[in-house]
């Protein structure tokens, strides 16, 4: 059922926003649609059709709203005119749903909130256990978020080329930061919460079937697909996390990894690179070594290189760092770290980098030290335990 | 068609630190933006403020009373220099023509229509 609502609460949603040019109520049909759909199919099963059943409840549930407001009623009339369409016959109006959703004048974090709510179908609980803040605050971003899309009119539509770039970049931003929320999930989560990373996944999926042509959003795809498919040997039973180069590598799907490489292909030919291909490649590099010793260092620098070239940032170069490392040596490596220590005095990874770096140079004074600094700036439990038992 | 007021935002900074020429052609740039805004029918209406935080004058209530003090509302190094009733379709419409504003930052601010 959780597979219907994700596939069908986006088209609804899109499809309403274009036939009442309201986004807050149509998205609040599609939610009491949802709601109704929850009492009646577990009882009834699931309709054949369930996206059309869905679709005249939404637009009954819409006449009932309108109903009691009087100046909607053009709106109204439309709303009954209009026939009950199966699937096919509604257009797929999400993409122009994703890029309202993730529209620059809505914060950040509003933005994430809707398009998991309008696009993926999540309710608010479902949103608020995934970001563990209360259902008040995720209930708040959302109304404050639509009632600005209908007060300062925000187009329902893709933008225009000039701006196409720049708007998908914060699209795919948004898409990022979920991912990152569920990949580094650092709370107890139950088991029926849904997976933030893999709904990301899914969206960036989506997004690359509704815009074939643009590399950076395969190589979003790309990317969030080989960190998942090394998902089931990130932790160890105590749920401490397993660096890279102690991991299973028999626990990595393997079929998703082979699956993504054909992803990687494609935006390859398009020659248009970009950070998120980088990343995807660096992300692949890892993904296709059999052993950690077997890991092509050179590829990986050179990817980091090019990253470097497109956008200057201190974690790219601290990451930069690790390739160094292995391609270089140890000493090069903490050479190159030094210039970072101002900017990056307040990340844990720093810290634990230089830590791992200081033991390879044989100083185990400084990197405990080192250790130290970065288990006083980490709340994640996960890596806390990690730094932990390095101090021993 | 909806309408927005584009509030003008910066500090006078540039006003002290630049040459004669200079502030010329950022009046000539803005008389330019102003004109062919107005020859499109998109501009309803604007005007420059007078210069200088010194200028304001903010009328607050106080305790139930008007009470008058020197000074801007909100005291601060960027100040609205000015401000522009335009129309457009949606915001991104707005968004655009505020991108094509030449001086400084710009709010967006949409009218309500009662």
């Amino acid at each position: 059922m959780a597979a219907v609502f994700r596939e069908e609460a986006g088209r609804l949603t899109a499809a309403l926003v274009r036939s009442l040019g309201n986004f807050d109520l149509a998205e609040e049909c599609v939610q009491d649609a949802l709601v109704s759909a929850l009492e009646h199919w577990p009882r009834e099963g699931i309709p054949p059709n369930p996206g059309a059943w869905l679709m005249t409840t939404a637009r009954r549930k819409g006449i009932d709203r309108l109903r009691r407001e009087s100046r909607y009623q053009e709106k109204l009339a439309q709303l009954e005119e209009a026939p009950v369409s199966t699937r096919s016959a509604f257009p797929d109006d999400r993409l122009d749903l994703i890029f309202t959703c993730c529209h620059p004048a809505l914060a950040r974090e509003a933005q994430v909130a809707l398009t998991l709510r309008s696009v993926a179908g999540l309710t608010t609980p479902e949103i608020a256990r995934a970001f563990l803040v209360p259902e008040a605050t995720v209930a708040q971003r959302l109304v404050r978020a639509k009632r600005k899309i209908v007060d300062a009119r925000i187009p329902f539509r893709m933008p225009e080329r000039e701006e196409l770039a720049e708007r998908l970049g914060e699209v795919l931003a948004v898409l990022y930061l979920m991912f990152n929320e569920g990949y580094l999930a650092t709370g107890p989560r139950g088991a029926h919460d849904r997976d933030l990373a893999r709904e990301a996944e899914w969206l960036v999926g989506l997004l690359a079937s509704l815009m074939p042509g643009e590399p950076e959003v395969l190589g979003l795809q790309a990317l969030m697909r080989f960190n998942l498919a090394r998902a089931d040997a990130r932790f160890d039973a105590q749920g401490r996390m397993i660096l890279l180069r102690d991991q299973d590598r028999a626990k990595w799907d393997r079929r998703m990894i082979d699956e993504t490489f054909a992803i990687v292909g494609r935006f390859l030919t398009m020659a248009r690179p970009g950070p998120y291909q980088l990343q995807a490649l660096i992300a692949g590099a890892h993904a296709a070594a059999k052993t950690w010793e077997a890991t092509r260092w050179p590829d990986i620098l050179r990817s980091y290189d090019a990253l470097l070239a497109l956008s200057d940032s201190p974690i790219i170069r601290l990451n930069r760092a690790i390739a160094v490392w292995h391609t270089i040596g140890a000493e090069q490596a903490y050479v190159e770290l030094f210039p970072l220590a101002e900017q990056l005095d307040r990340y844990h990874l720093f810290h634990a980098t230089r830590g791992e770096l200081l033991r390879a140079l044989g100083r185990p004074d400084e990197a405990r030290d080192a250790d130290r600094r970065a288990l006083e700036l980490t709340e994640n439990p996960a890596e806390r335990a990690l730094l932990q038992a390095r101090l021993g | 068609m909806a309408q927005y007021v584009l509030m003008f935002v910066g500090s006078e900074e540039w006003l002290q630190t630049s040459s004669k020429e200079e502030v010329q052609r950022g009046y000539a740039a803005v008389g330019k933006w102003w004109e062919e805004l107005s020859k499109k029918g998109v501009l309803k209406g604007g005007e420059e403020l007078a210069k200088g935080a010194g200028a304001a004058t903010t009328v607050r209530r106080v305790n139930g009373q008007m009470k008058v003090f020197d000074g801007p509302f909100i005291e601060s190094k960027e100040q609205v220099g000015g401000f522009a009733m335009i129309e457009a379709p949606d915001l991104d419409e707005a968004i655009a023509i505020a991108k094509s504003w030449p001086g400084g930052d710009v709010e967006v601010r949409p009218i309500v229509v009662h």
